[in-house]
């Protein structure tokens, strides 16, 4: 009877060794406390380690691409917090240029709209316009369901995250979103400042985020730094060539709109604006203080009283760019679990 | 007296239960299903690909591509009560490439006598902005509708035709009407679902044994026409649901009753 117990304790350690070991591996959504609630339906698609795993894999899969050259990791790099570090417009298939500047893949658990335009409602159907733009990755989505479907590495993942070997475009979709709705960024020195865990941040940096929270806090609103609405904040006063919102509302009012970004991990991102347009932090906060271009639809509060944009002395400047820099999270850019494997 | 009186009850008896014996075999009682035929038409012409028609602007057009979604179908009784057939299987892709997609099967369809068939051209903003998992069938993005979806516009097209006409100025004289839009997510946009409503005189009787067919012509070259002709020199490519709305109110009359059919 004794040994009998023993070899159960025994058992039980093996076994919660083994839990142990998967913990490095194991990943899941969570909800930082100073953020607000997810819009994505988790119901729907809860995440598991499998689901993740399987998401990843696709992610980084060029088999995706009309000629296995192009995967979402190309143009949006775990390094770079997701986007294509250093390319003013994303740069795909057989080196064509596309004409917006690649997003910051991090947090969009909490986003409804997404693209610069918001053309695209939900994170599921997200990845059908990458796959089939014919400058990113130029497949029809229904051709690349079909690759992954006679690919032999995936009938086990599939079986792993969903429980059979059946691979549909629902079952792929949802663990794209599986994979990115658990690249959260939320552990910069700010976090830890704001939700006292023991981050500080400087007198400099402190005055920079009083000013931001007065000058700039109205779009690039809450801790995730945007309000997720659309703007035109003046870098240009011609839209010819992009008119964002317009693009998918068609209404005059939209033209040169385009969705607020959040502000997080900007020291990665460069270059900025929808255009990638500006290739420093100087170059945007100067663009606030000076370069505001009027137009139809400037945002009211860039055009205030007689006043265009948002007057801020160099030394102002210099602070809200010290303030921003700690939003840079260094844990989510180098967490092993979210890079190629 | 009393003799005579049992006689006439028997016989009455006898006379009703035979009279009702006929109208016994004809009750409408259980379910069945009612089959809808779309027959595609270009005007008074059976619709065919590679051939030239003439619209009512008088624009010569020939096809290469038409397909449209039709779903939310509701059947209308003789008394105007209405069946709304449960939605997750109403929803078919018609491509005049594909024979059989043009007819639709509603089955499990209570007894009784239908006048009426209601239905929307285009997919439903509720199911055009569902999950993932309820995309199955003809809304797959990875099936037949593969090329029904805009990807940069979250959405299905609800109604494509493409071909060539000399009064296209484009490239090659093509023309190309993807219409779709169902109203906006987040804000109010053009909504191009456009809903249909056919009448017939002559009931569909539908119950258990009872298999009824509607034959409904659906004639392409609406698509030029009322309320407004619409012509090709004007605009030989849509793309974008506000410049579609036009070509929806025009398609939105497309489908008329031939004749209903029904089998015992
Ligand atoms: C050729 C480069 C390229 C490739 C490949 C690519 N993307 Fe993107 N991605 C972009 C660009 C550019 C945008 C912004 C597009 C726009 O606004 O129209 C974007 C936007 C996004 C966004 C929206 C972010 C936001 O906050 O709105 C997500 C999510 C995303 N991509 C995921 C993916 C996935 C998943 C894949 C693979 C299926 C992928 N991308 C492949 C360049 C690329
Ligand atoms: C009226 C709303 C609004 C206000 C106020 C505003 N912004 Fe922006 N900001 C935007 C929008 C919209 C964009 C994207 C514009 C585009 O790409 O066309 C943007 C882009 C940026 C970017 C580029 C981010 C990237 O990833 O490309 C930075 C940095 C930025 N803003 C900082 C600030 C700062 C600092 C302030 C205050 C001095 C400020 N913003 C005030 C709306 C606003």
């Amino acid at each position: 009877m004794k040994k009998r117990w023993q070899f159960i304790l025994a058992l039980m350690v093996l076994v919660a060794g083994c839990n142990k070991e998967n913990t490095k591996e194991d990943v899941s959504f969570y909800q930082p406390s100073n953020f607000p609630a997810p819009k994505y339906n988790f119901n729907n698609n809860p995440v598991t380690t499998a689901g993740f795993e399987l998401g990843r894999k696709l992610f980084y899969d060029p088999i995706l691409s009309r000629d296995n050259s192009t995967s979402c990791g190309s143009c949006h790099i775990s390094f770079s917090s997701f986007t294509h570090h250093g390319h003013a417009v994303s740069h795909g298939i057989d080196n064509l240029l596309g004409k917006r500047n690649s997003p910051p893949v991090m947090n969009v658990a909490w986003s409804d709209e997404f693209m610069w335009d918001g053309g695209i409602n939900q994170l599921d159907l997200l990845p059908i316009a990458p796959i089939e733009n014919p400058v990113e990755m130029d497949l029809e989505f229904a051709q690349a369901v079909q690759k992954v479907k006679t690919s032999s590495a995936y009938p086990k993942l599939f079986k792993a995250a969903f429980g059979t070997e059946d691979i549909t475009s629902a079952r792929m979709l949802q663990a794209m979103s599986q994979f990115m709705n658990c690249l959260v960024s939320a552990n910069s020195r700010y976090d830890k400042w704001k939700r006292n865990e023991g981050g500080s941040l400087s007198a400099d940096e402190l005055e920079g985020y009083n000013l931001f929270q007065a000058k700039c806090s109205s779009c690039h609103s809450t801790d995730l730094f945007t309000d997720y609405k659309f703007h035109n904040n003046g870098i240009k006063d011609n839209f010819s060539i992009d008119s964002g919102r317009a693009h998918i509302s068609q209404q005059a009012a939209d033209v040169g709109k385009f969705k607020t970004p959040s502000l997080r991990n900007l020291e990665k991102t460069k270059p900025y604006m929808h255009d990638g347009s500006f290739q420093t932090l100087e170059q945007v906060l100067e663009h606030y203080n000076s370069g505001v271009k009027v137009s139809a639809t400037l945002d009211t509060l860039l055009n205030k009283n007689g006043v265009v944009g948002i007057p801020l002395s160099a030394n102002e400047q210099q602070k809200i760019i010290l303030f921003l820099k700690t939003l840079t999270d260094d844990t989510f850019i180098t967490d092993r679990r979210f890079a190629e494997q | 007296m009393k003799q005579s009186f049992l006689f006439a009850a028997l016989l009455s008896a006898l006379t009703i239960i035979s009279s009702c014996k006929p109208e016994d075999h004809d009750a409408l009682t259980g379910k069945g299903p009612v089959t809808i035929d779309l027959e595609n038409r270009a005007g008074s012409a059976p619709f065919a690909f590679g051939t030239n028609y003439v619209t009512a602007g008088g624009d010569t057009v020939n096809f290469s591509t038409f397909k449209y979604y039709v779903s939310n179908f509701v059947l209308v009784k003789d008394d105007g009560s209405e069946y709304v057939v449960p939605q997750a299987g109403t929803y078919h892709l018609v491509d005049a490439a594909v024979s059989g997609s043009n007819s639709i099967t509603l089955a499990d369809i209570p007894a009784g006598k239908y006048t009426g068939i209601k239905y929307i051209i285009g997919v439903d903003s509720l199911r055009s902005t569902t999950d993932v998992s309820q995309r199955t069938g003809d809304l797959d993005p990875a099936g037949v509708g593969a090329d029904m979806y805009w990807s940069w516009n979250s959405g299905y097209i609800f109604y494509k035709i493409e071909g060539t006409s000399p009064q296209s100025t484009e490239v090659g004289n093509v023309f190309m009407y993807h219409i779709g839009g169902y109203g906006g997510y987040s804000s109010p946009m053009t909504n191009n679902i456009r809903n249909v409503s056919i009448t017939s005189a002559e009931a569909m009787e539908v119950g258990e044994g009872h298999s009824p067919e509607a034959h409904i012509y659906a004639d392409v070259l609406q698509a030029f026409t009322s309320p407004m002709n619409y012509s090709i020199a004007s605009g030989a490519v849509i793309h974008m649901p506000a410049m579609g709305a036009m070509i929806a109110d025009n398609y939105a009359d497309m489908f008329t009753l031939d004749h209903v059919h029904n089998e015992h």
